[in-house]
């Protein structure tokens, strides 16, 4: 089960009152989807890195022109993250310079109250508009229009979502682009349950909550996939794509949703461990209304998936 | 088929079977043991079924893993990334 903070940031995403129960009025955005326009504005600089970079298994042209790269989209939709947003940008930028993988970085804010936006332009400033891309929205809408959103701006290949509250750490990122390769997986899921995942932060009845929830996840769903309620995770673009078309449900079932219609649409899916670090900043409750949301959540996929 | 449905198919042939063993519907004759053991046969599962959910989630609970070093380098990189910010010009 994710975080609280970040359990909260989704219902507080979505407006309620008119949608019903785990329907995401996906309205306009949906019939306003359309590929982004990638083609046309692919980078064109070429770092000094390229050549050791090389995708494994593409053959050069012979003509001299160079395969296109790829480039790594990151998906940040921010809501009164002024306190955080620095630092992630920072991290995020230090962990694809040290990696040398191509990427951008797209901060989706939902017209925050507490000056996120303005952050936001001054990192534009600091590290280059061809490197963090503004595209906010004017108030609180959902995650998966946020996605939408930004994957219309987005022109990489392969998307990343995360959380910018510091909960995940960029430096699992070239981690999820080895294991992507490994195995040309459509999606890597960070996963805080296996190998030497973990959380910080949590207390016994966290722990338990969460273990419990995702033992009857595992039970019902059978997901193939270890940590469902995750949301550091890597996408191909087309991929992405077609299963935010498909989902229905809000908040972190959505992110449930997502697996468990990859894995019916055979998708592949690979996972590395990552660390959850919780409550960098203030305090984070999980209370019973999301208990209740999550397994009515966990109901509908049982039935209709 | 979805995940409920096949849950309720498996549920309705293990439960036919059952019932028709524990009735005697088949026709066959078992020795006594065997169906005194059959009888009860859903309960025992359920209650196994049970201690095996509490053994597995106390056990993934137990060996939750913390993270001590990933929170401690968290605190250093903020303190960094504060610094390297604002030498670049960002006002906190």
């Amino acid at each position: 089960m994710t975080s609280v903070s970040e359990a909260h940031r989704g219902a507080r995403r979505v407006e309620l009152g008119h949608t019903p129960p785990l329907r995401l009025a996906f309205g306009t955005a949906h019939s306003g989807l359309r590929h982004s326009a990638s083609g046309a504005s692919r980078s064109s600089a070429v770092a000094p890195m390229e050549e050791s970079r090389a995708p494994v298994g593409s053959p050069r042209e012979p003509e001299g022109r160079s395969r296109p790269r790829n480039k790594y989209s990151v998906l940040l939709p921010t809501y009164n993250e002024r306190e955080n947003l620095p630092l992630i940008v920072w991290l995020l930028v230090k962990s694809f310079s040290e990696s040398g993988f191509n990427y951008e970085i797209i901060i989706i804010d939902d017209g925050s109250p507490d000056g996120t936006r303005d952050v936001a332009e001054q990192l534009e400033k600091i590290y280059g508009s061809d490197k963090i891309l503004l595209r906010p929205r004017e108030k609180k809408l959902g995650l998966g229009t946020a996605y939408i959103h930004g994957m219309k701006h987005a022109t990489g290949n392969y998307i990343i979502i995360m959380d910018a509250d510091l909960s995940h750490h960029p430096k699992f990122i070239p981690e999820f682009i080895r294991k992507q390769r490994e195995g040309n997986f459509d999606i890597v899921s960070g996963t805080r349950y296996k190998g030497n995942g973990g959380v910080y932060g949590w207390d016994l009845k966290r722990k338990i909550i969460s273990r419990g929830a995702n033992f009857i996840t595992q039970i019902l769903l059978r997901p193939g996939a270890s940590d469902l309620t995750g949301s550091f995770r890597l996408y191909k673009k087309e991929v992405l794509q077609k299963l935010i078309e498909r989902c229905v449900s809000r908040g972190y079932v959505f992110q449930m949703e997502m697996i468990v219609r990859a894995r019916q649409l055979n998708y592949t899916v690979g996972e590395v461990p990552i660390s959850f670090v919780d409550r960098v900043y203030g305090e984070s409750k999980l209370g019973g209304n999301e208990i209740v949301s999550f397994l009515k959540g966990l109901l509908t996929l049982f039935a209709t998936t | 088929m979805t995940k409920l449905a096949q849950w309720l198919w498996a549920l309705a042939l293990l439960g036919s079977a059952w019932a028709a063993l524990t009735v005697g519907a088949l026709g066959l004759e078992l020795p006594s043991p065997c169906r005194e053991v059959l009888w009860p046969l859903p309960a025992y599962l359920l209650v196994a079924a049970g201690c095996y959910a509490l053994g597995t989630v106390g056990y993934r609970v137990a060996t939750f893993h913390d993270c001590e070093d990933a929170a401690r380098e968290l605190q250093s990189q903020i303190q960094e990334a504060r610094a390297d910010l604002g030498r670049r010009g960002l006002r906190f």
